[in-house]
Parts: structure tokens; sequence; C-alpha cells
């Protein structure tokens, strides 16, 4: 497989969260990963996907969030994008078990999730501005 | 996500059928605490050989309900987990809270 790529862009409704992440899987099924590695694929993209809806926007639904994916030899990459508020402080937010939100019920396990499922997980985000995640696992078959 | 429910003495059993994500946590979040509003309930028993999928925000509604069984001196049995579901369940330390049958 040599280049690949792919853009979604759908408003902050919890009801695309299914959505983005079997669009996400549908696309890295190109790669012939097993479906441990599908499951994997599936599970960050969630994650991601849940944190732009619930912090990114505060459950609010008038944000876009980008899903991009990409394909590159034997690479899979996801780049989960909003606009909303920002991380301040993403050294403490990558913490296991820290959440902003635990009166919501949030474990405070997504980055956890995302970082053993995924060979790479970057943070990228500025107060105010939005967040940005990226995705990355090689599928070696 | 569909919930089957049944009652046998203290102990309420709950099928969970479907995907356990956020946007469905909220659903089965409240379907379970009416239930357990029931204060007899004692034992809360998932039966998770019906979920296809589940993510962190699953993880929440279990803590959730251990808390409540908890406070009344219950427990949460989780049974049936998936290979996938086990995985998300492990990297959180729920086993040390829930018995697993
Ligand atoms: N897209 C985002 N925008 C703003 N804050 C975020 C975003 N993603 C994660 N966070 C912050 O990082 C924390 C940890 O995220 P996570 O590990 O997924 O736990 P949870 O979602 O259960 O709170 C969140 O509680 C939130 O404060
Ligand atoms: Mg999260």
């Amino acid at each position: 497989m040599q280049r690949n790529r792919m853009e979604l862009r759908f408003v902050s409704l919890s009801q695309n969260e299914s959505f983005a992440r079997a669009a996400a899987a549908a696309f890295a099924a190109q790669l012939n990963p097993t479906i441990e590695e599908l499951a994997d694929i599936r599970t960050a993209v969630s994650e991601a996907v849940t944190n732009a809806i619930v912090h990114g926007y505060d459950s609010r639904t008038e944000g876009i969030v980008t899903l991009i994916c990409e394909i590159s030899g034997d690479s899979f990459t996801a780049k989960i994008s909003d606009m909303g508020c920002g991380i301040a402080d993403i050294v403490q937010a990558r913490q296991p078990l820290y959440t902003s939100k635990p009166e919501q019920e949030r474990s405070g396990m997504g980055f956890a999730v995302m970082e053993a499922f995924m060979e790479e997980v970057e943070v990228q985000s500025a107060p105010g501005r939005g967040t940005t995640v990226t995705l990355r696992k090689r599928i070696t078959r | 996500m569909e919930l089957r429910a049944a009652r046998r003495g203290a102990r309420l059993t709950v099928q969970l059928v479907g995907e356990l994500d956020h946007h469905s946590a909220e659903r089965v979040r409240s379907n379970l605490d009416h239930m357990l509003r029931d204060r007899t309930i004692m034992e809360l028993h998932l039966d998770m050989r019906g979920v296809s999928f589940m993510d962190s925000s699953g993880l929440g509604v279990v803590f959730g309900r251990y808390k409540t069984l908890r406070a009344r001196n219950g427990k949460v049995i989780l049974s049936n987990v998936s290979p996938f579901v086990d995985r998300v369940f492990r990297m959180s330390g729920v086993y040390k809270l829930c018995e697993r049958i």
C-alpha cells in the first residue's frame, strides 16, 4: 500500500462517535489488519472523538470535529481535531485516572487507552484554540 | 444499547447488548439507576456477553454503579467479558472492585 488519505468533518453530536470510529476502522482495513488491530484503532479513535465532543466542546453541539486518516506504507495515522477549549496542562491531562469532569462519570482512562492501543499518541493543544490528537500504528503483515 | 433485566432475590442481572460508548452510556446509566432505586437490590450483575464494543466511557458506567452498590454494602459482578472488553477492564483495575464470574 502506498499512500491514501481521507477526511471527515462532523458536528459534535455523541451519535457521531460510533460513525467516526467505524469509518476509521473501515479505512484502515485496506492495510489488512488483524481483528485485534482493528479493535485497537476503533477504540483509540473513539476515545479521541469522544474527548473532542465532551471536553473540547463541552457537550455543546455547535462544534466541528475533524477526523483525518492516512495510510503511508504500513503505517496508519488518525488525526482527531476540535476547535474547542484546548488543554492547559497536557502532562496532567494524560495521567491515567485524571479527569476534569468527574461529575459526568468520566473515568480518566481515555488517554491511557489510546496509549495502550496505539504505538504513538501525540497531543497538540492550546487553551482557547483547540486540540489535535494524532494516533499512529504500524500494521505489519 | 439494549438492556435486559432479570431479578432474582437480592440480585439484579442486566444483560447489556450493543455498543457501550459515551453516547449510549447516558441511557444505560439512567436505566440502571432507575432500577437501583429499589434499595433491596444488593448485587448488580452486569452480563457483558452482548457488548460488541466498549471504550473508557463504559468504565465510568461500571465505576459509578460500583459506588452506588458499595454505599449500600452491596456489590457489582461482571460476567461473560469478551477479550476486547477485558483489555479495557484490566487496564482500569476494575477487577479489584468488582467480582468477575
Ligand atoms: N479534546 C480535548 N479538549 C479539551 N480537553 C481535553 C480534550 N481531550 C482530553 N482533554 C482533557 O484531558 C482529560 C483526560 O482525558 P481522558 O484521559 O480521555 O479522560 P476523561 O475523558 O475520562 O476525562 C479530560 O478530563 C480533559 O480535561
Ligand atoms: Mg476521554
